[in-house]
């Protein structure tokens, strides 16, 4: 098992990725909709992502259980 | 489609890298000299480093089709070694002649030190001074903003050509000042630490591409040359005509690296399928 120190160091930098590919999804989504003059007829699929993005924000997790919570608010996405 | 690779270190990948690279439609790959992963001691390093990727590189290309070209330099991280480095210098002209090489890269910065700085303008001073192009390396991750920011001053400094200088690795955070300064730029895909396939194409949409290039940079470290492939699917996919793709993908090099007379490689125009 990894210690909390080196839990950081090895996955930092793929995390850092996974998030700038999150951000570049929603700037995508606002200049196309900036582009074409409208937002998307549904946006729950946006709105879940900055839902979760709330969640994880959050610094107190006891149960450590952000994936779980994650998966359970996408499954609400059709 | 016909694909350039415009950075790409060869001497760290396998035979198998470049019969896919060709199989994929891959014409070119361009290798600047770069960081073996560890300081080398001596000038004469560098220099059979050099005949390397001037000699013998381009024939493991050729056995697969594909063009070689080359750059000459020392790298950011070894600039730390003012001594070496001014004596590789003095030895590095005669690269020059090579029949594949393009010019002086890739040199930049790394934690933007004053020896880098000076090593940087060195190399710079040294390109113009023969007529040479320039491919500058812009730092990694935490470093890059201010690294990009320190490239475009010393550049500021000095008597350049800003249409024969390619500065690299470019993302979201750099790219505007290097286009407002009049330079190419060049987009690298990592599969970690740089930009993505995918953001590579969000900043193909959202700026002129006239002096993008993109690239994969495939090297000894956690990369893949497929990026390039990866993003070209991905502009497509998004609906971009076969065109518009080879423009950025196969001319734009074409137009950068073509200022050099070697390079024999012409921009191509295709109908629509």
């Amino acid at each position: 098992m990894l210690s909390p120190q080196e839990t950081l160091e090895t996955y930092y930098l793929e995390a850092r990725r996974d998030l700038l590919e999150i951000a570049a999804f929603l700037d995508r989504y606002d200049r196309a909709a900036e582009r074409d003059g409208g937002k998307a007829e549904d946006e729950s699929k946006r709105d879940s992502m900055l839902e979760a993005l709330s969640l994880l924000a959050k610094s107190e997790h006891p149960k450590a259980n952000r994936a779980e919570q994650l998966l359970e608010l996408f499954a609400k996405i059709n | 489609m016909q694909i350039i690779q415009p950075h790409y270190h060869g001497i760290a990948r396998t035979a198998q890298d470049y019969e896919r690279m060709a199989m994929s439609g891959v014409v070119a790959v361009c290798e600047p000299a770069f960081w073996a992963g560890y300081d080398r001691r001596h000038p004469e390093t560098f220099i059979d480093y050099f005949a390397q990727i001037s000699e013998f590189e381009p024939t493991r290309a050729a056995s697969f089709g594909i063009k070689h070209f080359c750059w000459v330099a020392v790298n950011p991280k070894e600039a730390e070694n003012p001594e070496l480095t001014q004596e590789v210098l003095r030895l590095m002209p005669e690269f020059f002649n090579k029949p594949n090489c393009l010019g002086v890269g890739e040199t930049g910065l790394h934690k933007s030190t004053r020896n880098e700085i000076d090593s940087l303008e060195a190399h710079v001073d040294m390109a113009m001074k023969h007529g040479q192009l320039v491919l500058i390396h812009t730092p990694h991750l935490a470093d890059k903003a201010h690294g990009t920011k320190t490239v475009l001053e010393v550049l500021a400094g000095m008597d350049v050509d800003p249409d024969r200088i390619w500065i690299d690795h470019v993302e979201e955070q750099t790219i505007e000042s290097v286009l407002d300064a009049g330079y190419w730029a060049g987009m690298t895909l990592y599969p970690v630490t740089k930009c993505s396939p995918r953001r590579a194409v969000d900043i193909l949409e959202k700026y002129p591409t006239e002096r993008l290039l993109v690239n994969s940079s495939a090297d000894w470290g956690p990369s893949d040359p497929f990026t390039l492939q990866e993003s070209i699917m991905e502009f497509r996919r998004r609906g971009h005509s076969l065109q518009e793709a080879v423009e950025i993908f196969h001319n734009n090099p074409c137009r950068f690296l073509g200022q050099n007379p070697k390079w024999d490689i012409k921009p191509i125009t295709i109908g629509e399928q």
